[in-house]
């Protein structure tokens, strides 16, 4: 057999020979550890330089974990849908369908079943959306809308006829709900929280975030994480996931090799939505205690910018969810002052870039990110607090932050939003 | 395809859909027992003199709304943020107008300029976000809504007063009022002078985009980007163009009612505007004849509904899911109606190719 | 036809497949004998990929039977092929470039070997008793086209196939790629595969096929033995008549530098350089030939000439003017007409009519233009115009664009790009998937064009075409323009060593 020496590739003559898998994903993973460690050090920083203790407290760490879950796992769902190529922009409506059927299941049948129904009610959404995308072709941002318009309209309507007349329920809001079982990791819950208190720089800071997660955790987070262990494990390692996957990036060529293209999508998007119905469940659940008309508030959205963040990748998608889970929770605490220490970490974070932007000689983008950093520096030191109301837009205005600085990064699934019809491939 | 064959295909999509949102809308009420006949009594009625002007002030405005996001639209671009726009704007506006710098009309002129570029302005963040930085205008424009709901609220706290429960902007002057025009001879209720604002913007958006090079070049953008690339179309001029043109229209929502009739922002003012808007564009296929009828049919509706809670017991909320079955069902018939034409049209090339056999090279 | 000793690998009687308008396929009788390379020949449109669809379980046939290996069957999908022995590589790759040459493997196919260590160890024994030399791990976006094109055929072996229909395998390769693959199919058929093999390049076809069958206007005209006819023969039999040759008359350049490229570079957004130092000139009245393996910069050189990518250095400069700082609207304005590689993508408005697509490109000129206005009436003349004197078939200029077949949809273009008088024609790949009759009106109006004075920079994977129609050859290798031919005296041998580098090599050690 032979071949020509002289025929390989030229076009790749360029390219950097790209690693090994197996390496890629080493990579990865301690990207994450890394960015955790350095989100860790900058949070440790800014509570000695600012003096506001609460951003880095137990409290606000728990607090944020409980924010940031709905906010991951709404994103996760997003993640089953892109990765199968369906953008789903209707996360939003499917986490408020989620938080209907959790506030009306769990109410009557109790926690489990609130789980289940919620999961049943987003798949709902998702199930529609999925009939509209891809049996007949609607353009996903579209079919999105709609479907939200959909939900916010259907749940304000069934709310009035499920809780109207029930006993703390009211046309806007269900009765309180039975919580999810919690636990404590056992010894160091309690080793962790003392550590914490101690006031030591870092590793105080490290301590407080263990403690965060050992103290008082709900059966639904450890699910929640479950779930993101799960989705990596089936997307990544099993041949259900490749086909998934490959539905997101190549259409034609996993319809060339016999794989049902419209049969994973339906599937990923059902999935989608169950994801986010789990979404709104741990909403109304465990963040809050009971269904409330316009509860999900955007977060939704914000799922699906943590996932972008995360380019695409379950790790990635986590520690978006922490950042804006930690900006919301930075704000529902104490409020202005947290936030306001923040406001030390963006304008650290938009001088680095600067100056990142400098070396790699973009002398205007390195203006204008020094401007910015400064203004946002002076804005630190002329003011003590934030107003509340610029307090609510923070985990808006990170994500928006967030995404300027590093989408040009990001590589979203190639056929991402697409249109598929079948019998189109070769 | 005959001009008459295709506007029948066209008009069969929405006819489709409403026939199907009334449907789901029957059903979810037997579904959670209410009387179906009830509701259709109450919602079909004929409306009083007084609720016809409410549903033709309230389809203006909704009009304007729809216009915002079908310029976006026609570009393949969805600015989803028509909201934050349309809020941000009437504020400003009111704002400004409240101050009194100018005399009279002239005031009510250039508060009109201030909302359409203080819209224009915020559309221009998600614009400039896109251009430069690459971040899709989906996502930017929903966090602007909120960041706009936050900055709002801050300024009329700031520079709002206080008036019984409520806070809002100094009062405009009586003499920068819009009058109302007598609609329906003996109605006493009056259509917002501005209402004029909405034919205005209409007209000029069928000449802009049919009529004009500049329309062109955003049809052909929304069309295919890459070949409006190919014929000399700076599609980054473009999309920061349409989606100020975008924002500057969203500016007009709150200005017939600003000075038609509330006078000055207020904390009450009427939210979802701006995604009303996006589904009234979808109904109406980003068509300007179109826009207007979905904008009629969601006035109807939502006027028709207020009188659901006391005459039939119903919740009017069960409308919102009425006009959400319209959107996501006229969207999946106008796809199978253009797929059905595609066909047709190909089949009518085949036949006029009477100098070509009958073989040829498919292209879908 | 024989088909009296063994049975027939696969057998197609009676097949018809109609679209929306065309009928694709009709009254299709073929039968291929196993361990065979049977040939499909046919121009452009004839059918072929549509028949070798149907065969693969794509697309459902709407009338006549399949059978393989004696049997009846019908396929539901390319699953049901693939379990029957059946596998195709594309014409264009079925490839996911984000996935690695592994996960593209065994997709689908997942229950062979798993998709872990063991269907690496598979795809590795295969890699290399093929001498594909491919690793299981990269990621197939970082492979070249002759690379893509083993990973498909890994992906058919992969699954056992013993029936491996190829569609246009070579319209992509370099003539030194050509005789690897055919190489790699000689092997194949050693070992019994049955192998279909379409093509609209008779020498090719006539090197390589044991047994020809002929389509014509989606039929199947007659089945040949390679060594009873010509390639003149085969031409009667595809068109009714002899191919159109792109063969030019005398020069016709002149002493006027039209388009003058100097030291250019070009940039991608991450800094690496596609082109560097890229010279060249073309003259009034005279056709440059670009020849290159695709993606070596010839997509890029033609976007640089038209404005659509800046230059990072050097020089554009349009019959003595800079254009190196124009946008691409002055550029088109200024004269350049461009006949994009991918119509579908860059040449048309396939959702609008044909006169709105007579105003794309001329924005800002008469007859389509008035002012800030779009002059609807003439634009709807004007494309009449084109539809007349270039023969463009359709019912009328409302018709939109996406309705048309591809050789017409090509001529419309040409059309409007020789409208305006332009100075500078950038013709990218101006016959790809086009009728011999569309073919060859579009080499006329090219070749009449350059009489009267228009310059040509011509960029084609068609080498013969190239050879035929061009004054001059130059080759980009690697985002520079390496070696200059004289089309007289060129073999497509030589173009092919230059294209691929193994000619530089050669001098280099020389």
């Amino acid at each position: 057999m032979s071949t020509v020496a002289g025929a390989s590739a030229p076009g790749a003559a360029g390219a950097p020979q790209p690693a090994g898998d197996a390496e890629h994903r080493s990579i990865r993973r301690s990207k994450l550890s890394v960015w955790l460690l350095l989100g860790l050090l900058t949070l440790a920083s800014a509570r000695v330089l600012s003096g506001a203790d609460d951003i880095a407290s137990p409290g606000t760490l728990r607090a944020a974990l409980t924010l940031a879950i709905p906010i991951a796992l709404a994103g996760l769902g997003g993640l089953w849908s892109e990765r199968a190529g369906v953008v789903n922009i209707g996360l939003e409506g499917m986490m408020i369908l989620g938080t209907l059927g959790a506030g009306y299941y769990t109410f009557h049948f109790g926690v489990w079943a609130g789980l289940l129904g919620a999961m049943a009610f987003g798949a709902i959404g998702g199930l529609l959306h999925a009939t509209a995308t891809v049996v007949f072709g609607v353009d996903h941002i579209v079919s999105g809308v709609a479907i939200n318009i959909i939900a916010a309209g259907a749940a304000a309507f069934l709310a009035e006829v499920f809780f109207s007349g029930l006993p703390g329920g009211g046309p806007t809001q269900s009765p309180a709900l039975p919580n999810a079982p919690r636990f404590d990791v056992p010894g160091l819950s309690t080793a962790a929280a003392d550590l914490a208190a101690r006031d030591w720089f870092l590793l105080s800071d490290a301590a407080s975030a263990v403690a965060a997660v050992t103290t008082g955790m709900s059966v639904f987070t450890l699910l929640a994480l479950a779930a993101f262990v799960g989705t990596y494990w089936v997307l990544w390692h099993t041949p259900f996931g490749l086909r998934l996957r490959s539905c997101g990036e190549s259409p034609t060529s996993a319809e060339t090799l016999g794989v049902n293209v419209y049969r994973y999508k339906m599937i990923a998007v059902t999935a989608s939505g169950a994801l986010a119905g789990f979404a709104g469940c741990y909403l109304a659940v465990v963040a809050s205690s009971g269904y409330a008309n316009g509860q999900t508030n955007g977060r939704g959205y914000i799922g699906l910018a943590a996932m972008i963040f995360g380019n695409w990748r379950p790790g990635g998608l986590l520690t978006g969810s922490l950042l804006f889970g930690y900006t919301d929770a930075a704000r529902l605490r104490s409020g202005g002052e947290s936030v306001h220490a923040l406001l030390l970490v963006v304008a650290a974070g938009l001088l680095v870039f600067a100056l990142w932007q400098l070396r790699r000689a973009r002398v205007a983008h390195a203006v204008a990110f020094a401007v910015a950093g400064g203004v946002v520096l002076f804005w630190f030191l002329s003011t003590e607090t934030i107003p509340s109301d610029f307090t609510q837009m923070t985990p808006f205005v990170a994500t928006l932050l967030v995404l300027a600085l590093f989408s040009q990064r990001l590589r979203m699934p190639a056929a991402d939003g697409q249109r598929y019809r079948r019998g189109e491939a070769g | 395809m005959s001009r008459a064959r295709r506007l029948g295909l066209t008009l069969v999509a929405p006819l489709i859909a409403v026939v199907a949102a009334a449907l789901v809308t029957s059903l979810v009420l037997l579904g959670v027992g209410e009387s179906v006949g009830e509701f259709w009594a109450v919602v079909l009625s004929v409306p009083s003199s007084r609720l016809m002007v409410t549903i033709v002030n309230n389809a203006s405005v909704l009009y304007l709304s729809g216009l915002a996001a079908a310029i976006g639209f026609r570009m393949n671009l969805f600015n989803i943020g028509v909201e934050g726009q349309y809020r941000i704007a009437t504020f400003a506006g009111a704002y400004f107008a409240g101050l009194a710098l100018l005399p009279g009309p002239l005031n009510t002129v250039v508060a009109i300029a201030v909302a359409m570029v203080v819209g224009a302005g915020w559309a221009g963040i998600a614009a400039v976000l896109r251009v430069t930085r690459g971040v899709s205008e989906v996502i930017s424009t929903i966090m602007l809504n909120a960041i706009a709901g936050g900055l709002v609220a801050f300024l009329l706290r700031e520079l709002g007063e206080q008036q019984g429960q409520i806070r809002r902007t100094t009062t405009i002057p009586e003499s920068s009022w819009v009058p109302g025009i007598p609609l329906i001879p003996g109605e006493g209720s009056l259509v917002y002078g501005l209402v004029l604002l909405a034919l205005l913007a209409g007209i000029g958006y069928a000449v802009v985009l049919n009529r004009t090079r500049f329309g062109f070049d955003l049809r052909a953008t929304g069309e295919s980007e890459t070949a409006a690339v190919a014929s000399g179309v700076n599609v980054k001029r473009m999309t920061l163009a349409a989606l100020l043109l975008s924002g500057a229209v969203a500016g007009l929502i709150g200005m017939p009612d600003l000075f038609g009739d509330s006078h000055a922002y207020g904390s009450t003012i009427q939210v979802g505007l701006g995604f009303t808007g996006i589904a009234v564009a979808l109904v109406g296929r980003n068509h300007p004849a179109g826009i207007a009828l979905g904008a009629l049919i969601f006035a109807f509706l939502s006027v028709q509904s207020n009188a659901l809670g006391i005459t039939a017991g119903i919740s009017p909320e069960i409308v919102a899911v009425t006009q959400g079955v319209v959107v996501l069902s006229v969207v999946i018939a106008y796809e199978v109606v253009r797929r059905y034409q595609l066909r047709i049209e190909q089949t009518e090339v085949a036949r006029a190719l009477a100098r070509a056999p009958a073989v040829s090279e498919v292209h879908q | 036809m024989s088909t009296t000793t063994a049975t027939a690998a696969v057998r197609l009687s009676g097949i018809a497949k109609r679209f929306p308008g065309v009928i694709a396929n009709h009254d299709v009788d073929v039968t291929i004998a196993p361990g065979t390379v049977h040939a499909l020949v046919g121009e452009n449109g004839a059918g072929k990929s549509t028949l070798m669809k149907i065969l693969y379980g794509v697309q459902k046939p709407d009338d006549g039977t399949v059978e393989v290996g004696g049997e009846r069957v019908s396929f539901a999908s390319p699953a049901d092929a693939i379990a029957r022995g059946i596998g195709m590589v594309f014409q264009h790759f079925q490839l996911a470039d984000n996935l690695t040459v592994l996960e593209n493997v065994v997709l689908g196919a997942e229950k062979r070997h798993g998709i872990k260590q063991q269907a690496r160890a598979e795809i590795e024994r295969l890699s290399s008793a093929y001498g594909f030399g491919l690793d299981p791990d990269e990621l197939v976006e970082s492979l070249g086209v002759g690379q893509r094109q083993r990973v498909e055929i890994l992906k058919v072996l992969y699954r056992g196939a013993r029936v491996i229909i190829l569609d246009e395998p070579t319209a992509v390769l370099v003539p030194q790629e050509v005789d690897a693959l055919f190489a790699n199919l000689r092997e194949l058929k050693r070992e019994g595969h049955t192998l279909v093999f379409i093509s609209h390049k008779l020498d090719e076809v006539l090197a390589v096929a044991d047994e020809i069958t002929v389509l014509r206007q989606g039929t199947t005209v007659a089945t040949v033995e390679p060594s009873s006819v010509t390639a003149h023969d085969l031409a009667e039999l595809m068109v009714g008549a002899e191919l159109p040759s792109p063969s030019t008359a005398e020069s016709t350049v002149t002493d006027e530098v039209v388009l003058d490229v100097a030291g250019l570079r070009v940039d991608d957004a991450a800094g690496r350089s596609l082109l560097h130092g890229v010279s060249l000139r073309i003259h009034a009245g005279e056709v440059l030939g670009i020849a290159g393996v695709e993606g070596n910069g010839q997509t890029e050189l033609v976007e640089a000439v038209i404005g659509m990518r800046s230059a990072a250095a050097g020089s554009v400069s349009l019959g003595g003017d800079d254009v190196t700082g124009w946008n691409t609207r002055r550029r088109r304005a200024a004269g350049i007409g461009y006949i994009p590689e991918d119509r579908h993508r860059h040449g048309l408005l396939l959702g609008a009519p044909l006169w709105e697509n007579r105003v794309l490109g001329h924005q800002t000129r008469p007859p389509s233009a008035r002012g800030v206005w779009i002059n609807r009436a003439g634009a709807v003349d004007d494309a009449q115009r084109i539809v007349d004197t270039y023969d463009v078939r359709t019912p009328g200029v409302d018709t939109n664009a996406g309705a048309l077949s591809g050789g017409n949809q090509q001529k419309f273009i040409v059309g409007r790009e020789m409208s305006g008088d332009p100075v500078l024609l950038v013709a990218a790949h101006p016959t790809r998937g086009v009728d011999v009759g569309a073919q060859a009106a579009i080499w006329d109006q090219i070749r009449a064009a350059r009489r009267q004075g228009l310059a040509v920079l011509l960029v084609s994977a068609d080498l013969d075409e190239l050879i035929g129609l061009s004054d001059t050859i130059r080759v980009v290798l690697r985002g520079r323009l390496t070696d200059e031919f004289d089309p007289q005296t060129v073999t497509p041998q030589e173009l092919g060593s230059a294209m691929t580098g193994a000619g530089a090599q050669q001098q280099a050690q020389s």
